[in-house]
């Protein structure tokens, strides 16, 4: 990420909140409050009913590996996976400190934070 | 209002070029778009229309539009990645059936080879929202599409060896054609022996990146009626986008699902009525989710449906991507979309490879799935037949 993409992100209003709880190890989902839909990555409108409705939902902090790649090209490796939520949405992470060759679709996971690029972002372990 | 037998693709021309060292973007949009009209027999004063995507340098279809000399009515740059050609020609049938233009030129020039854009995303002057919550997990190309081949795996008991069989297949059709890339026929083993760039993808699993370009003509009825080259007609076209749906992610199906059935029911045809398919190829598995997708086989059967030359011309039930494909000839501007209605036009016409060529190929498909098939893409379907 450039300091220019970094300048846009941070001056979102809309992720405050958000960035705030990150810093916090809580991932922040979005809720509808007029369709009920939960959302992720988080918008202001619903994205399914267009609703400006829509409030924060605290993440449980588990998940289950819905699919993942290990990236083999370069070094290190590294895990990315997509991980359903029992929230509702699934989202695109990576699972950290594991053993690569041992992932599997269905595995439990558990929320964790990295700092990437100066940014608090939810990653997952192993359950 | 449909554009069944509106449209007809007169020119066709592939730039023979795999690595284009000192020639910019717009020379070889300007050579790609001459080959074609030539073809055609057409010449630049007849062109009232004009198609680019992303690949196109500066302002897109004004910069070239500039550069070419073109005094069009008409113009439409539809970006939805690797397929936009596909959505284009079908974008040039509806503006022709609807009198905005008779004659459409579509081209596509790219060097990621020598230079311009690397492989993958291409460059964007505002960042897209889903930036801070995917880019920094690192997704790329390889494991977006690799997570799709994961899940299918996992869903259906497909194996790494029935993907690899697409890539046999190309390599096949590949040893025919001169101006290829990889011309040497590759076995199961090779492939599944060759490294995991991203797992559970080989690196034979992927196309080639290669510099290039390619164009297509399409012209209204009356003016196809006066040119000397066998006639290609369009008769169904669908298109269709995919996402992740604020978090409902769903890998088992591509937007090929949705194109295909709008492309199927205009032309008024079936999958099993189709001679010769040219399918995207970025990787093995986009094949084999588009060969379901389009409904070649059932939901979860590609694997079976690939494996032992499923794919071969002259060999299996569908014979795909006759020129090697992106897989083993030529991915231009990391786009696969021009290429595939290319071939499918020289199959039409008969003028494919003889070792390669359909027998009496009158109705063929060509598809494409453009952007990144685990998150967000666009796909474009085409029927045509020859006239």
């Amino acid at each position: 990420m450039n300091d220019k993409t970094k300048d846009a992100f941070s001056a979102d209003t809309a992720l405050e909140a958000y960035w705030s709880a990150a810093a916090e190890g809580r991932l922040l989902l979005k809720k509808c409050e007029d369709c009920g839909e939960v959302h992720y990555y988080p918008r202001p409108l619903c994205p399914f009913c267009m609703s400006a409705n829509t409030t924060w939902l605290e993440a449980s902090g588990d998940g289950e590996i819905y699919s993942w790649s290990v990236e083999r090209r370069g070094a290190p490796p590294y895990a990315i996976a997509f991980v359903a939520l029992p929230e509702g949405p699934t989202l695109l992470t990576n699972i950290v400190d594991c053993d690569l060759d041992a992932l599997s679709v269905g595995q439990k996971v558990k929320l964790a934070f990295e700092t990437r690029e100066e940014r608090p972002v939810p990653v997952f372990r192993l359950a | 209002m449909s554009i069944k037998g509106k449209a007809y693709i007169a020119g066709i021309y592939e730039h023979p070029t795999r690595k284009a060292e000192g020639i910019p973007i717009a020379q070889l949009h300007a050579e790609v778009a001459k080959g074609a009209l030539e073809d055609a027999g057409l010449g630049l004063r007849d062109v009232d229309a004009y198609f680019c995507a992303g690949d196109a340098p500066g302002l897109g279809g004004l910069s070239m539009a500039d550069y070419l000399g073109l005094d069009v009515r008409h113009s439409d740059t539809t970006e939805t990645g690797g397929s936009s050609y596909l959505l284009h020609v079908n974008h040039a049938a509806q503006a022709i059936a609807t009198g905005k233009c008779k004659v459409a030129l579509i081209t596509l020039a790219g060097k990621p080879r020598t230079g311009g854009a690397p492989p993958g995303r291409p460059p964007m002057a505002v960042q897209p929202p889903d930036l801070p919550f995917e880019s920094p997990f690192k997704p790329t190309v390889l494991n977006i599409y690799a997570m799709v081949a994961r899940r299918h795996m996992h869903d259906h008991g497909t194996t790494a060896e029935q993907l690899a069989w697409i890539k046999v297949a190309a390599s096949h059709h590949a040893q025919h054609n001169p101006h290829a890339m990889l011309r040497d026929v590759v076995t199961v083993e090779d492939v599944v022996n060759s490294p995991i760039v991203a797992d559970p993808l080989h690196r034979l699993d992927c196309c080639v990146v290669s510099d290039g370009g390619g164009a297509i003509v399409v012209v209204a009825p009356e003016i196809a009626a006066q040119l000397k080259r066998p006639k290609v007609r369009v008769i169904g076209a669908g298109e269709a986008i995919k996402h992740m749906r604020g978090g409902k992610v769903d890998l088992s199906h591509s937007a090929g699902q949705w194109s295909a059935a709008k492309a199927f029911e205009e032309a008024g045809v079936k999958p099993g009525d189709i001679k010769y398919a040219s399918l995207y190829d970025s990787f093995t598995i986009t094949v084999l989710m588009q060969i379901e997708d389009i409904g070649f086989c059932a939901r979860g059967q590609g694997g079976r449906f690939v494996a032992d030359g499923g794919l071969i011309s002259g060999v299996g039930k569908l014979p795909f991507n006759t020129d090697g494909g992106g897989l083993c000839n030529n991915h231009p501007g990391n786009r696969g979309g021009m290429t595939k209605v290319l071939e499918a036009v020289r199959q039409l016409r008969g003028e494919a490879h003889p070792a390669v060529q359909v027998k009496n190929c009158d109705l063929a498909l060509a598809h494409g799935t453009g952007g990144y098939l685990g998150t967000r893409h666009g796909s474009g379907t085409l029927i045509l037949e020859r006239a």
